[in-house]
Formats: C-alpha cells, structure tokens, sequence
C-alpha cells in the first residue's frame, strides 16, 4: 500500500509553475469578463480606472431601449426556429449515419458537419448568393434558415453520440412484438434519445442567440440582438452594452447549468468533454 | 433489423435539405467566381479565370491572406501555450475540483463572441481600462497606443475567445489515457519528464491537433475582431470579402477569395484529420 502511494504522489506532484500558469489562464479568459460586468455599473461610461460612481442607471436606460427589446423578441423568435429545423433534419441524419446505407454517406457526413468548422463568413456568403438567385427577400426568415441549416450539425453530432450508446436490443424487441417502425420510433427510439435531443436543443438555441457572422449577411430590415449590438458598437459605446450584455450572460449561465444538470445524470463530464471534442473537431 | 422504407425516411429528408442549402449554395459560390461585373454594377455571367489572375496579380489581396494566416497562426500558438498547460493541470492535478474548473473553462464560451471582443476593447483602448490603470499607478505618464487597433489587439482577442476551444479536446485526449500506462512508465524507471515527452504527449497529439486546426480555421475567416480592434494594419482577408459584397460591389472577385478560403479550410482539415488517425494507438 505504501509503495502504491509513493507511486501516485510521484506523477501527482505538482510543479509550482502550473498552478501558476493554471491561475493566469483563468484570470486573462474571465478578465474582460469581470471588466464588462463591473462597468455596466460605472456612472463614468465604459472607460477609466477606478470605476466610479456605481449606479443601475444603464439598466434603467436598457429597459426603457425599445429597440434592444425588439431585437431580443426578433432573436428568439429566431432561435427557437432555427432550432426546430436543426432537430426536424438532425435526429434524421443522425439516425441515417447509425444505420443506412447509401452512396455518398462519407461526403454526407462531412457536409453536414463543416458549417461547425468553417468560417461563420462562408456559410453566410454561399446563402446568401442562394438567397440573391432565387430572388428570396431577406429577413429574419432568411437568418433562420442559415442558423437552422449551421446548426444541424450539432444536433446530429449530440444525437449520433447518444445512438452509438443506445442498446438496440429494445428497438428489437418493439418490432419483434409487432410495433411498427413509426411506433417503435415514437416510443422506444424517441425516448431513450430524450437527454441528448434535449441537449442538442439548448446548445442550438444558446449558438443561436448568440451567432453573429452568418447572421451579419443574411440580416433583412430586422435586427436580432447580436447585429443590434454590432450597430451600436459601430455608433459609440454606452454601458448600455455592458447592461444587456451581463443580463444575457446570466441567461445563458443558467441554460448551461440547466443543461450540465440534465446530462450529469447519466454521463459523466469527460464524455462530455469527449463529445464536444468530437464535434469541434468534425469526426 | 431497419428496412428500406424506414432508412429512406431518414436519409431523404436531411440529405434533400443539405443538398439545397449546403451543396448548391457551395456550388453558387463556385460558379460566381468565374463571373465578373459589368460597368453598369450588373453580374455577367460569362465564365473566365480573371478573378482568380486578379488574385494573384493585385498585391493587397494575397498579402492581406498571408497576413490573415500569419495572424491566425499566432492566435493557435498563444491558444495551444496557454490550453495544453491548462488541460493537463486539470486533468493529472485539480483533484476534486476537475468538474468545477473544467466547468470554468467553458462558462466564458457562453458570453457572445462579439461582447468578449467588445470588452477588450474597453480594457486595451487609449482612455480604456488598461491605460488608465498604468496611469493611475503612475507607471506611464501617458496612454500606451499600440494596444488598441493593431494586430497585437486581434491576436489577444482572438486568443482570449479560442483558447477553451484547444482546451476541449486536448484534455478529452488527455483523460483518455489509461492512468496504469503512467504508472509503468514510472515503474519502468522514467523521470516525470520522461513520462511526459515519450508517453503523455505522443497520446495527446491527435487531440493537439484537434484544437490547432479549430484555432486557425476559426481565426483565418474572423472579420468581426478586426473590424472592432484591428485598425488599418489588423486587416484579414474576410474584410476584404466583406467589403467586396458590401460597398465595393464585386461579388464574383469576392466569391473568389471566399472559395480560396474554403479550399484552404477544407485541405486543412483533411491534412489534420488524416495527421489525427497516424497519431492515434486505438
């Protein structure tokens, strides 16, 4: 037992040096952060040390900003579409890449996957001459079919990596008693399926409100919140932007830990650092 | 076990919708960069390489992605120096606070891209954060200016938003390996450093390489940070596209430049996929 321990503790010491690097990576990813969050409260505006005169004023401003509202209403309203196509045509691609066969499978899979990998600018150029050939006016439609078609992938990815740990035995055993495959879909399928669609469907959601490159060149007369922001960073900055900004940012804080919630039940997080792995790395 | 009908029904419809709002727009892109415009700012669709020798001939063009890719690899070695360290000290030396440091280094993902880049340019600008912090401590006199609105800016910023994305597979390779190979090693009379070179690292590689190629790709086809914290000289090639679609009006010249971009991405990600399976043991 002794020598066991001594064995651990000698790949387990820790070098003085990586703790520290460890600290300083953690402080320059939640430096701007932290800056954001403080200066949303700075009475002086977004510059200038120390911060000055707190204040909830710029929450004030934001509330009474018709047009920050409007945006936030025009972003949902396109997240939750685009996430229903990404699921409507991921669960199925996902289910074709575990069990069917068929020509062109392998470039299939890699089409599917690429808008995740490339540049947000390619996927919203080759739409948007799409979009200018077939004479289609731009809209908050046209951005919803971009986010739609981009996000797929993830929930192909997340559901594909939920199928490759299904037992198919079940769905064996629901055919063999004489379901039929609509059926056996809905109520064995489906369901054993429920954490990772369920994943997938916040993640789009959440890459979605959040997406700016392709929205930036399908975007009609209306403005989704991210493109809102970009105007007015263009004008001159308020921390008003801050304001929003933090709001968001606890939002989308308590999705993820809504989310983190769900999938610990039965996964353990190296598999979800493995997926996600996975994903960005477009396997 | 699944038949005919049931595998038509799921490859159908997300193959049907793929092929038009995947393939065709990629294909469009394609055809596009052999068209031109006409004096009257209309499309000709007449078919000629001129795009592609204007490329090659105009020395902004091909200087601005040379600069682009420069900067790009300067965002995945800063993202891999500051990743790697982080990934193994969480997952050989964090103990029982892997999941809550892990968890960490995820949470900033989930503030947009465009308010991160926002916020360092409130901390880096002349009266921004920074700048009037040195001041404050008296440890300049007045602002520092190459903070802000240079390629120092994009790298940092760039760097700052893809780091966690290194991290991700770098420490899902990491936790892979089997703990009882350390051991060995160790058994076997390696120093800690030795483990590492020869055993730590070569496992690690695919998922190293993973994170780079994410990085890069990524940071290549960034118009947004340059745009916010560039200035003249942190310039990419994707706001040259932009500019192409925008004002400039000449879709076909930039249709070009996106498909050379696309090529570069696409080879990139082959090379690294095929480089993943020759490092991988499994």
């Amino acid at each position: 037992m002794e020598f066991f321990v001594s064995k651990e503790s000698a790949f387990v010491r820790q070098p003085r040096w990586l703790l520290l690097h460890t600290a300083a990576v953690f402080g320059f990813l939640y430096l701007p952060i932290v800056v954001l969050i403080v200066y949303s409260f700075n009475g002086e505006g977004v510059g200038g040390f120390p911060p000055r005169n707190l204040t909830l004023n710029w929450y004030r401003i934001l509330f009474s900003d018709a047009a920050i509202w409007d945006s936030v209403i025009n972003s949902l309203e396109v997240a939750l579409a685009a996430m229903v196509i990404a699921l409507v045509f991921g669960v199925p691609a996902a289910l074709a890449l575990d069990r069917a066969g068929f020509p062109g499978k392998a470039l299939f899979r890699r089409l599917v996957l690429l808008p995740l990998i490339l540049p947000g600018i390619i996927t919203g150029l080759s739409l948007l001459m799409l979009f200018n050939i077939t004479g289609t006016k731009l809209s908050l439609l046209t951005i919803v079919l971009g986010h739609g078609t981009a996000l797929i992938s993830v929930a192909t990815t997340e559901v594909f990596a939920g199928l490759r740990k299904l037992d198919r035995e079940q769905e064996e055993a629901s055919l063999d008693l004489g379901a039929n495959y609509w059926q056996t879909f809905w109520r064995v399928t489906l369901p054993n399926l429920k954490l990772p669609i369920i994943g997938a469907a916040l993640l789009i959601f959440t890459l979605s409100m959040d997406e700016i490159a392709v929205s930036f060149f399908l975007i009609g007369r209306d403005n989704t919140l991210p493109l809102e922001i970009w105007g007015r960073l263009r004008r001159g900055i308020t921390p008003e932007i801050n304001a929003v900004s933090t709001i968001i940012f606890v939002f989308s804080l308590a999705t993820i830990v809504l989310w983190y919630r769900l999938r610990m039940v039965n996964q353990a997080v190296p598999e979800i650092a493995a997926d996600f792995a996975e994903t960005a790395a477009g396997h | 076990m699944f038949s005919r009908a049931y595998k038509t029904a799921v490859t159908a419809p997300p193959l049907l919708w793929v092929a038009i709002f995947l393939l065709l727009p990629y294909a469009l892109m394609f055809c596009y960069s052999f068209w031109s415009v006409s004096p009257a700012q209309t499309i000709v669709h007449s078919w000629s390489f001129s795009n592609y020798t204007q490329l090659l001939r105009v020395n902004v063009y091909w200087q601005t992605l040379l600069r682009s890719m420069w900067i790009a690899a300067r965002v995945t070695f800063f993202s891999l120096l500051l990743g790697y360290p982080l990934a193994y000290f969480l997952s050989f030396h964090a103990g029982r606070h892997k999941d809550l440091l892990y968890q960490l280094v995820i949470i900033p993902l989930w503030v947009s891209y465009l308010v991160r880049a926002y916020a360092w340019k409130t901390i880096l600008g002349s009266d921004g954060v920074l700048n009037t912090l040195l001041q404050y401590a008296h440890l300049t006199r007045h602002p520092v200016e190459f903070l802000l609105y240079s390629p120092f800016a994009v790298v940092l910023t760039l760097t700052h938003i893809y780091t966690p994305f290194t991290f991700l597979p770098i420490y899902a390779a990491l936790e892979h390996i089997p703990r009882n190979l350390m051991e060995a090693s160790h058994d076997l009379g390696a120093t800690p450093r030795q483990t590492f070179w020869k055993v730590i690292l070569p496992i690690s590689i695919p998922g190293l390489l993973a994170g780079a190629t994410f990085a890069f790709v990524l940071s290549l086809g960034d118009f947004l940070a340059p745009l916010l914290l560039g200035g003249p000289s942190g310039i990419m090639i994707s706001n040259i596209v932009v500019s192409l679609f925008g004002a400039a009006y000449n879709w076909p010249l930039g249709a070009a430049i996106s498909l050379v971009m696309l090529v570069l991405v696409v080879s990139l990600l082959f090379l690294s996929e095929r480089l993943e399976k020759k490092w991988s043991f499994s």
